[in-house]
């Protein structure tokens, strides 16, 4: 199991923080084309994406039990 | 073990930030505060609203403060960022950084806030008088399209 968190206005348009997904084996491009297409998240595209809270990029394999995070561009300060 | 870089959801007291780097080799101790700001480009926010990948955006300030450590040398960094809901004048992030000469101190805190802005996981949501909206990038550039700020985009603040 994949846990994916989402933020900001990702968040708000799913309506929730985290979702749960059978994703072990498959990269974060597939992961978003065949799991996260239907939740027609808003500029997922300009989301960069962590694994287990370092960056990471969309040709990473996930394993089971990884934490994947979309993170909007950030506006901290 | 006394964490240097944390989020917290209470007002932040400076001082917690600033005694963290308080050492005798240093000369110079730089303090960025950032408040929030009442007016941008003629719209009013009445609060703000900050939201952090927690473990995440604490990991990456003490990236920020090991940079700053490869970049300046003897330089001590602690970092605080607050989190919920904030009014007009709250403090939202304080930056300390000791270093033996002032240049040097000054730089670096002026690194680390733009580096904040650039790789930390904390995204604020405007409240205006005629809606809210989360805030994108504000360094003007759009997203990094999938990978983190490059060296080459970091030169800027050699």
């Amino acid at each position: 199991m994949i846990n994916v968190l989402l933020f900001a206005e990702l968040q708000e348009s799913l309506g929730r923080d985290k979702l749960s997904i059978e994703a072990a084996g498959i990269s974060i491009k597939e992961l978003k084309e065949k799991h996260l297409q239907a939740y027609e998240l808003p500029n997922l595209d300009q989301a960069m994406i962590a694994v287990n809270e370092e960056y990471a990029d969309e040709t990473t394999v996930l394993e089971d039990g990884d934490v994947v995070a979309f993170i909007p561009p950030v506006s901290g300060g | 073990m006394k964490k240097q870089f944390w989020i917290t959801n209470d007002p932040i007291q400076i001082d917690d930030v600033v005694d963290k780097v308080v050492r005798p080799e240093a000369g110079a101790i730089n303090t960025f505060i950032g408040t929030v700001r009442e007016f941008t480009k003629g719209k009013r926010t009445l609060y703000l609203e900050y939201q952090a990948y927690i473990p995440m955006a604490e990991k990456k300030l003490q990236q920020i403060g090991a940079e700053i450590e490869q970049k300046w040398g003897d330089a001590q960094t602690a970092i605080a960022h607050r989190i919920g809901h904030l009014d007009i004048s709250d403090t939202a992030v304080v930056i300390a950084v000791s270093t033996p000469h002032r240049q040097d101190a000054f730089e670096a805190s002026r690194y680390a806030i733009e580096r904040i802005k650039e790789i930390v996981p904390i995204w604020k949501k405007e409240h205006w008088e005629d809606g809210t909206s989360w805030i994108g990038d504000q360094k003007e550039h759009q997203s990094y399209e999938h990978h983190p700020p490059t060296e080459e985009e970091m030169k800027k603040y050699d």
